[in-house]
């Protein structure tokens, strides 16, 4: 992924964020602290609005004194990190060979249809954005997608309408137990 | 003969905490470790027990661990790799999941034969609620003396940390999770120096996979030789399979190395047949890296012996007719199936997550996706299919790492096994294009 120079006000850690990262930072040996950076990223997509914007991305470098470029080249690497602004909750739907065989095509055409948008865009009241994904490591219970912390597993069109009903009402839809 | 060693007593409520799991024998291997055995008696019995690397490779574990420097005065680092990305693997994630004190266990036992005072596990990034179950798990080993300075008295100090990744299927490959670990790029790094000599931050260090480090457990506790005589010839153990695809019951299963494929396919304790009663017509026994098998390939060799579930049954044929245990991502196909829309979606993903850094790798990968789009929706012509296998010789061997050989062998096995079904996506464009589905074959070549 190329870096997308979008730009957003800077914000900060909260005072209590703050010692959360340090006391990362502080796991590593004298002078290898440039290891935190990937869960410090992880916390700022979190704390920051889910995506990482230029200037929090040179916010964290000056936080762990290496330089930008050091944080733009792993941004830039690694998947998960959003360079752009995103809807409230990411639908991120595997696709992947496993998926596929058990019907993550139709989900994907279902997902399009019942939010109006395609693969990669946005709802139009920025409540949801829709991804493919390559393998997430939930072959046995596909068809399955991605919001977050939590894996939406065994879909069916029910289940969708189920699961984006909770998240339009302000609720993390509940797992069913394996 | 299901066989729980790894996964015992993962259906006990609250076996997730330390409590409950101390009081189904937890923790064990640690008092015996630490209190009885000398590092080197540890490692002697992970010789003994033939246990072989479970991320995929299958190279011996025990001989890993001897290959591990050790220089006066630098730090040697355990590493464990939780990146489990192979498309059709999920097995570490339910053990920690389930059981992650099973992990923890492993760690601190490996940890104190390798001499290794600090240790990690890298885990990828969309695992991310499994770190907050592992680091709570790892809090209450910490509050309950078996991690931090002087474990059990003994002298040994380790501590334990839990690092995400990003989302890069690379970073499983072990120079790349180490750089990833030292927060940079995943750019696997050229061997030698293999990591056993300069890995973590330019220390010794061993990496080894989430199931391998949790075998480790029943090994100090029942000794090398016992374990070894769990399996069949040197595929000892038991092993995690990650069941997907048309199943009547996909999902993890601990198996005994050594139960034919036909009963791992088709029995009640496993997965209970092909759903909807429809008929096997493929399988990729060992995750999306390995040889696809056609179905008469696939319960028997093509010698018309019974397949079994070892490393070495399921590479009997070679590449002509057989495949491999890999990772334990078996992936399995019914009849309606689409070979090509299959092989399409692994080249999709292998383009996806080449770093980039070697050009056979990230130009061919993209050829490869290109070519096979192209096919699958019809647009394809004959020249196409040979096409394939002309960029697959170009990239096998000419990279830094595996992942150029892991996106190329499934595509030629692919097309060695169902090469008509690939000229039928030519012959027939319209066809191809309405349904989903692949050329459905003779019933004669389904089982």
């Amino acid at each position: 992924m190329s870096l997308k120079i979008i730009h957003q006000e800077r914000q900060e850690f909260s005072a209590e964020r703050m010692a959360e990262v340090q006391a990362l930072i502080a796991q590593y040996p004298e002078g290898k602290h440039k290891s935190a950076l990937m869960r410090i990223l992880h916390m700022a997509e979190e704390d920051f609005g889910g995506w990482l914007s230029v200037e929090t991305m040179n916010y964290v470098a000056e936080i762990l004194n290496i330089q930008a470029i050091e944080v733009y080249e792993v941004a830039t690497f690694y998947t998960m990190f959003n360079l752009e602004p995103t809807g409230k909750y990411v639908f991120e739907v595997c696709r992947t060979g496993p998926c596929m065989l058990v019907g993550s095509d139709n989900i994907i055409a279902y997902l399009e249809e019942k939010l109006e948008v395609k693969m990669g865009g946005t709802t139009a009241d920025g409540m949801f954005t829709l991804k493919t994904a390559e393998c997430l490591g939930a072959c046995g219970y596909g068809p399955m997608l991605q919001c977050g912390k939590q894996y939406h597993e065994h879909l069916t069109k029910d289940r969708i309408d189920e699961i984006i009903a909770s998240y339009r009402s302000g609720v993390v839809p509940k797992e069913i137990a394996r | 003969m299901s066989r729980k060693i790894l996964l015992e007593h993962d259906d006990v409520p609250g076996i997730e905490t330390f409590d409950v799991y101390r009081k189904h024998g937890g923790y064990r291997s640690v008092e015996k470790a630490l209190k009885t055995m000398s590092p080197q008696n540890v490692v002697e019995e992970v010789q003994k027990s033939g246990l072989r690397g479970r991320g995929g490779a299958g190279f011996p574990t025990g001989m890993k661990w001897s290959f591990l420097a050790k220089p006066e005065g630098v730090p040697r680092y355990l590493l464990c790799n939780a990146d489990e990305s192979e498309p059709g693997t999920f097995k570490d994630r339910y053990l920690m999941e389930k059981i992650p004190h099973r992990l923890i266990e492993g760690m601190i036992v490996s940890s104190y034969a390798l001499g290794a005072n600090t240790s990690y596990i890298y885990i990828r990034g969309e695992y991310m609620w499994i770190l907050d179950i592992l680091e709570k798990a790892i809090a209450e080993a910490y509050a309950n003396g078996f991690l931090g300075k002087n474990i059990l008295g003994s002298g040994f100090d380790l501590d334990l940390r839990v690092a995400p990744g990003g989302g890069a299927y690379i970073c499983g490959e072990e120079t790349a999770l180490i750089e990833s670990l030292e927060g940079k790029r995943g750019n696997p790094r050229l061997k030698p120096p293999f990591p056993a000599v300069k890995g973590l931050w330019g220390c010794p260090t061993v990496v080894n996979n989430v199931e391998s480090i949790a075998a480790v457990v029943p090994i100090v506790n029942d000794g090398g030789d016992e374990y070894a005589k769990i399996g069949l010839g040197k595929s000892t153990g038991t092993k995690l399979i990650s069941a997907s695809g048309n199943l009547v019951r996909p999902g993890v299963y601990e198996i005994e190395m050594g139960i034919t494929v036909e009963e791992f396919i088709y029995g009640d304790q496993y997965c209970r047949g092909i759903a909807n009663n429809k008929k096997l017509k493929a399988c990729i026994p060992g995750g999306s890296s390995v040889p696809i098998l056609p179905a008469h390939l696939v319960t028997k060799t093509a010698e018309g012996t019974d397949r079994l579930m070892t490393y070495e049954s399921l590479a009997e044929g070679g590449f002509a007719s057989g495949s491999m245990l890999g990772s334990g991502g078996f992936i399995v196909f019914d009849e309606d199936q689409c070979i090509v829309r299959n092989t399409w979606t692994f080249a999709r993903f292998y383009a996806h997550e080449s770093c980039g850094q070697c050009s056979p790798c990230r130009e061919g990968t993209g050829w490869m996706e290109k070519v096979l789009n192209r096919l699958e929706h019809g647009q394809g012509t004959l020249e196409d299919i040979d096409l394939l296998a002309e960029i697959n010789k170009k990239i096998e061997g000419n990279t830094i790492c595996p992942l150029g050989d892991a996106a190329a062998w499934p595509v030629a096995a692919a097309i060695r096994h169902f090469r008509e079904e690939f000229e039928w996506h030519v012959t027939h464009p319209e066809e191809s294009q309405k349904r989903n589905y692949g050329l459905v074959l003779p019933k004669s070549t389904l089982v």
